[in-house]
């Protein structure tokens, strides 16, 4: 989710001379092919999986059944035979997920606010500049940070040693395997996603807007609050998009950070797939269920774009 | 006063985000050159871990690992680049026409799926088609969702290229190809070059997705240190984190410079 391509392009006129048009079938016939068959068809095959039997080898059985979405839901005691009551297991991982990924936006959003007004009120040359140096660490393996990040707050790492030096803490501080280290991986892997669109809305900011509040007395946070926010609000909704969403499903922060305390969606969906104690239809429905609620997000976004464009 | 762009503490913020962001990476690079075998004391400076990388006991297993990663990346980007060219010329040359909408969403869906849901559904797809996992189904994969990194620069830059360029070849009786190969192509290059280390740095990237649909015994960079990783954070990986980190950059800086360029050569 690094951001949309530029929109088609609406205008067609004089363009057909060069002959393109002729040509859209055999050039999108690659793009169809590799995304349609590799992505499409599988996401529409495991919505197929969620309903199946699970094979207790890892793999499914042709046999259609709602076993995968009950399981998740509803606790039928050990053998199957109680009145079902509501199974908090799975649905806790989700909102703690949930949770977890909005406090992460929360965090991103309140460092990198301020980042992106600091970087586009910079004159154009060092503009480039912090730009760049924000946008380097994304491109650098997830993995890799993450590490990185675990190295650094681990009990006798780097930060409590420094600490400790210091004389801020006595004992190091329990940072891994908590919460918060979940937290801030999110955080740390997703910040420049939060940074990059608020930064395109403050760029487009017309500062006369904040020189007419102050005229009128208006103090420096007042103007923020009243008519800044209000004006760099789409970018502000974007950046949290691209932080909330690929947070939801992370895999490497919770697995690596966290513990069993922390287990999180994309953990929960990884394990359905490894080895023998694997549940395939139960792995896919849930995959199913994380990408229902990426949908809802992602709907209430494009609804409140269409309304903000309508105004 | 210093006028309404300033705000007291965004300055510090700034900074402390850039740190937030760096200081991890810096502290691993530092303790790469770690002679000592603890990784928690400083023993002074030593290439020893990169010599360990490279002819210590993990060594082909990283080995191997390092040219899955370099082939599929190099392969992978390059189908990827491929398939985007073609695409962005119809997309931006092509007018209007039916299902140029679908088409577009079709190119970013990868980027709107999670991760971990396109994982499994790979998985899930080439299990049933009993394509046995390896080296091609990690191939097949990591060309579908490069192909959006790929046509992000390419279909920019490919806007920003009046058409009269193209014209003027046409009209000195050049044929569709030789307007494509010799005026347009050297034109969308800059596009096109940023666009494969794009999406060569995201295939060499990727964890979830290739420790999916990899199957037993195949390793990519990514999925080995993870491996690793899990049994505690050796000082030989923080040498290949280095080395992984410095490869990024470079290619990063490239991209970014061959864009500049692309931008001076467009004006």
């Amino acid at each position: 989710m690094a951001g949309m391509a530029p929109e088609p392009g609406v205008d067609g006129g004089g363009k057909a001379g060069l002959g393109y048009r002729r040509l859209i079938g055999p050039l999108l016939v690659p793009t169809w092919v590799m995304i349609g068959i590799f992505l499409v068809l599988p996401v529409l095959l495991m919505a197929v999986y969620s309903f199946l039997t699970k094979e207790f080898r890892g793999g499914v059985v042709w046999d259609f059944t709602l076993a995968a979405y009950d399981q998740f839901f509803l606790n039928r005691g050990l053998f199957g035979d109680e009145p079902p009551v509501i199974e908090w297991t799975y649905i806790t991982i989700f909102w703690r997920s949930i949770w977890q990924a909005a406090v992460a936006t929360l965090i991103c959003l309140a460092v990198g606010f301020p980042t992106a007004w600091f970087i586009a009120t910079r004159p154009p040359k060092s503009r480039a500049i912090w730009l760049f140096l924000i946008t380097v660490p994304y491109w650098v393996n997830l993995l890799i940070r993450t590490v990185s990040l675990k190295f650094l707050i681990r009990d006798n790492g780097p930060l409590n040693e420094s600490l400790m030096a210091i004389g801020l803490i006595s004992d190091p501080l329990p940072l891994v395997n908590t919460n918060l280290a979940v937290q801030l991986g999110l955080f740390y892997s997703y910040l420049p996603f939060m940074v990059l669109p608020i930064y395109a809305a403050v760029e487009r900011y017309n500062f006369a807007l904040s020189e007419a509040a102050a005229d009128l007395y208006a103090s420096r946070w007042v103007t923020l609050r009243e008519i800044v926010l209000p004006v760099v609000k789409p970018g502000i909704i974007a950046g949290c998009i691209l932080v909330f969403v690929p947070s939801l499903g992370a895999f490497l922060a919770p697995d690596l950070l966290g513990g069993a305390k922390t287990f999180m969606i994309g953990s929960l969906i990884d394990e359905q797939f490894r080895g023998s104690q694997g549940n395939w239809p139960f792995g896919a429905a849930a995959a199913m269920i994380l990408m229902t609620l990426v949908l809802i997000v992602l709907m209430i976004y494009a609804r409140a774009q269409t309304k903000a464009e309508a105004r | 006063m210093k006028g309404v762009r300033h705000y007291p503490g965004f300055l510090a913020m700034a900074v402390a985000c850039l740190a937030i962001l760096y200081v991890p990476l810096i502290v691993v690079m530092v303790y790469s050159f770690n002679d000592s075998t603890s990784i928690t004391t400083w023993g002074g400076f030593s290439w020893r871990w990169y010599a360990d990388v490279f002819t210590g006991p993990e060594a082909p297993r990283f080995k191997a690992a390092a040219w899955n990663s370099i082939t599929i990346a190099v392969l992978a980007a390059s189908a990827a680049t491929t398939i985007a060219v073609a695409a962005s010329l119809v997309m931006i040359r092509g007018g209007r026409f039916r299902g140029k909408s679908a088409t577009f969403a079709l190119i970013n869906l990868p980027l709107m799926v999670p991760e971990i849901v396109t994982a499994v559904a790979t998985l899930i797809f080439f299990s049933a088609i009993g394509l046995v996992t390896g080296y091609v189904t990690i191939l097949i994969a990591h060309i579908v969702f490069c192909i959006p990194f790929a046509y992000l620069p390419i279909a920019a830059r490919l806007q920003g290229i009046e058409d009269s360029f193209e014209q003027a070849a046409r009209d000195l009786y050049a044929t569709q190809w030789q307007a494509f190969r010799l005026v347009l192509l050297p034109l969308m290059l800059p596009g096109v070059v940023s666009g494969f280390l794009l999406a060569f740095i995201i295939s060499l990237d990727d964890f979830i997705i290739t420790n999916f649909v990899k199957g037993a015994g195949m390793e990519t960079l990514p999925t080995a240190i993870f491996g690793s990783v899990k049994q505690g954070i050796k000082p030989n990986i923080m040498a290949i984190s280095t080395m992984m980190l410095a490869v990024s950059i470079l290619f990063v800086t490239l991209s970014y410079f061959v864009n500049r360029i692309g931008q001076r050569t467009r004006s």
